[in-house]
């Protein structure tokens, strides 16, 4: 989401010139650790912070504040000459947890799968492993297969994914381009296939969605909680819009 | 006579500082490297004690999941480092000798600028070719699942290195007497019998160098590998895995290191990791300083 924190960023400071934001991406993590290291005002992150972050930041001097500031799909991606268009979040477990190795397992043609991922420092990844891969159980140890590809960055997946007619991929909605093809996904067999889009994902149709936060510092300063009640304003959430992601005050 | 005195005593003092603030620097990168070595075991010494010993060498790599299995990640660093040397020594020797020895003098001006452009290239940069250029270009002719493999980063790196290694054969050939080779051509011998068997063995030392400085190169290279290796935990099996995707001990630390919490056992491993880096390098400058210097003590004695 340091493309949706650096646009606000530079609208913020285009309308109060004597403000000055600046924002360093890395993944959740980075950003949390930063909060808990007492280095950063607000840490953006793509996941709720872990019990065990919240008692280090306490131990540090720092209570932890959580805002929803928008919301966020993660769409499964595939080469646009893959014929396989529709999956169910059980087939695309299997398929990450290297159970499933040939599209043609899942109607496709007689090709080995390659699996593609961000790096365990992105908030995706972990927001994937738990609510795809693990389907939501807590209980679940599953990880991804060990052959998965942990690529570094958005870009470098969606390139991938552009050139191999093997490879599956996920990422943000907001980071999808129109060189890759999106699949339609359901909850479980008898669901509908959804496609995601601002408005399924605002609806609740489209399973793999989640919230967006901003993490602060309790006793922040006035300045701080300025911003993020700018953040939660509709002129605000047209960014969000605009980057691809799903506004909060839209669904109200 | 008493000016003179004066002024020669004038003239070393100034000269002691001098002697001093080298001798400071000096020194200062001994303590430079000894520090860094002290902070990495502190950091992660301690993780010998907080992983189980046999944790490290089982299969899996997901530290977020207590996976700490540095053993896939040795064997990718090897993997490629072995890709990268068998690209880039034939290629970078072959260069070094043809600048030094056969192309004339005009040429020789021309391409050695160029081959110090080619090791001015940020390895972001060459990461970026790689991932537009060289990734499709494997999947496609070899017809391989992906082309985010070992291989790739192998090629890459082999660019990497081979800078290093074109100039310092290069440099080491030049050091030559030109009576060796007149000697050799006398004798009747041609110019590639020259080459082969009288320049090169007499710069030996220097061209060894010259390799284990690349390999040197390699290892600790990370953004590119990063880019175009696909980062898979794998043990490597076999010939083939050069064209399987692997996750180097570099790219490991780069991409995990942003996210860890200080102290953790993840944080520790990562050290360890540095540590085993270090290491391997150490025992690369080693070999290198051991091949050269027993070569040395040959040739004196030869000489005696």
């Amino acid at each position: 989401m340091v493309n949706l924190a650096l646009a606000w960023a530079e609208q913020y400071q285009m309308l109060n010139s004597d403000v000055n934001i600046s924002v360093s991406g890395g993944g959740s993590g980075t950003g949390i650790t930063s909060l808990i290291n007492g280095t950063t005002d607000l840490a953006n992150a793509s996941r709720e912070l872990k019990p065990i972050e919240y008692e280090e930041a306490v131990k540090n001097g720092v209570l932890p504040q959580e805002i929803v500031v928008a919301r966020d799909a993660i769409a499964v991606i595939v080469n646009p000459s893959n014929p396989v268009g529709e999956l169910t979040l059980l087939q695309i477990s299997s398929i990450y947890k290297g159970e499933i190795n040939n599209w043609k397992e899942v109607g496709g043609d007689d090709l080995q799968i390659v699996r593609l991922s961000r790096e365990t420092n992105s908030g995706t990844h972990v927001y994937f492993l738990e609510t795809v891969i693990r389907l939501g159980d807590f209980e679940d140890k599953s990880i991804f297969s060990p052959t998965t590809l942990l690529l570094p960055s958005s870009e470098g997946i969606i390139s991938e994914v552009r050139d191999n007619p093997h490879a599956i991929g996920y990422d943000g909605l907001g980071y999808i381009t129109d060189e890759v093809k999106m699949v339609a996904v359901a909850k479980d067999p008898k669901s509908p296939y959804i496609i995601p889009s601002v408005n399924t994902v605002n609806n609740n149709q489209y399973p793999i969605s989640r919230d967006l936060y901003i993490y602060t510092n309790k006793n922040s300063e006035v300045y701080i909680n300025k911003y993020i009640s700018w953040i939660l304003s509709s002129e605000a959430q047209d960014i969000v819009l605009e980057l691809g992601f799903v506004p909060i005050i839209a669904g109200d | 006579m008493d000016t003179l005195f004066t002024h020669v005593r004038k003239k070393s003092k100034t000269e002691f500082i001098i002697t001093r603030i080298i001798q400071f620097s000096g020194y200062l990168s001994i303590l430079y490297v000894s520090l860094i070595s002290l902070f990495l075991i502190k950091e992660g010494f301690p993780a010998i004690y907080s992983v189980p010993f046999d944790s490290v060498f089982g299969k899996y790599w997901y530290p977020i999941e207590s996976y700490f299995s540095i053993w896939p990640l040795i064997l990718g660093s090897i993997t490629v480092m072995i890709g990268a040397t068998i690209v880039a020594v034939p290629l970078g020797i072959g260069t070094g000798i043809y600048i030094s020895e056969i192309t004339p003098q005009w040429a020789k001006e021309f391409l050695k600028p160029l081959v110090e452009i080619l090791a001015g290239v940020p390895s972001v940069v060459l990461g970026f070719i790689g991932i537009q250029v060289i990734v499709p270009f494997i999947r496609e002719s070899f017809n391989l699942p992906t082309g985010l493999t070992a291989f790739t980063g192998s090629i890459l790196l082999g660019w990497a290195a081979i800078p290093t290694i074109v100039s310092i054969t290069e440099d080491s050939l030049n050091t030559v007497p030109g009576s060796y080779r007149q000697a050799s051509l006398a004798l009747g011998a041609t110019p590639w019998q020259t080459i082969w068997g009288a320049t090169l063995p007499a710069a030996r030392s220097g061209v060894i160098t010259a390799v284990m400085l690349g390999i040197g190169r390699v290892i600790g290279e990370t953004m590119t590998v990063m880019m175009v290796t696909g980062n898979a935990p794998v043990v490597p099996q076999g010939f083939q895995a050069i064209f399987a995707p692997v996750r180097t001990m570099t790219a490991t630390i780069a991409s995990e290191m942003g996210e860890v919490a200080t102290g953790s056992v993840h944080y520790q491993m990562l050290f360890l990791i540095g540590i085993i880096l270090f290491l391997f390098s150490l025992i690369i400058n080693i070999v290198a300083y051991l091949v050269s210097f027993r070569i040395v003590k040959r040739s004196e004695r030869l000489l005696s």
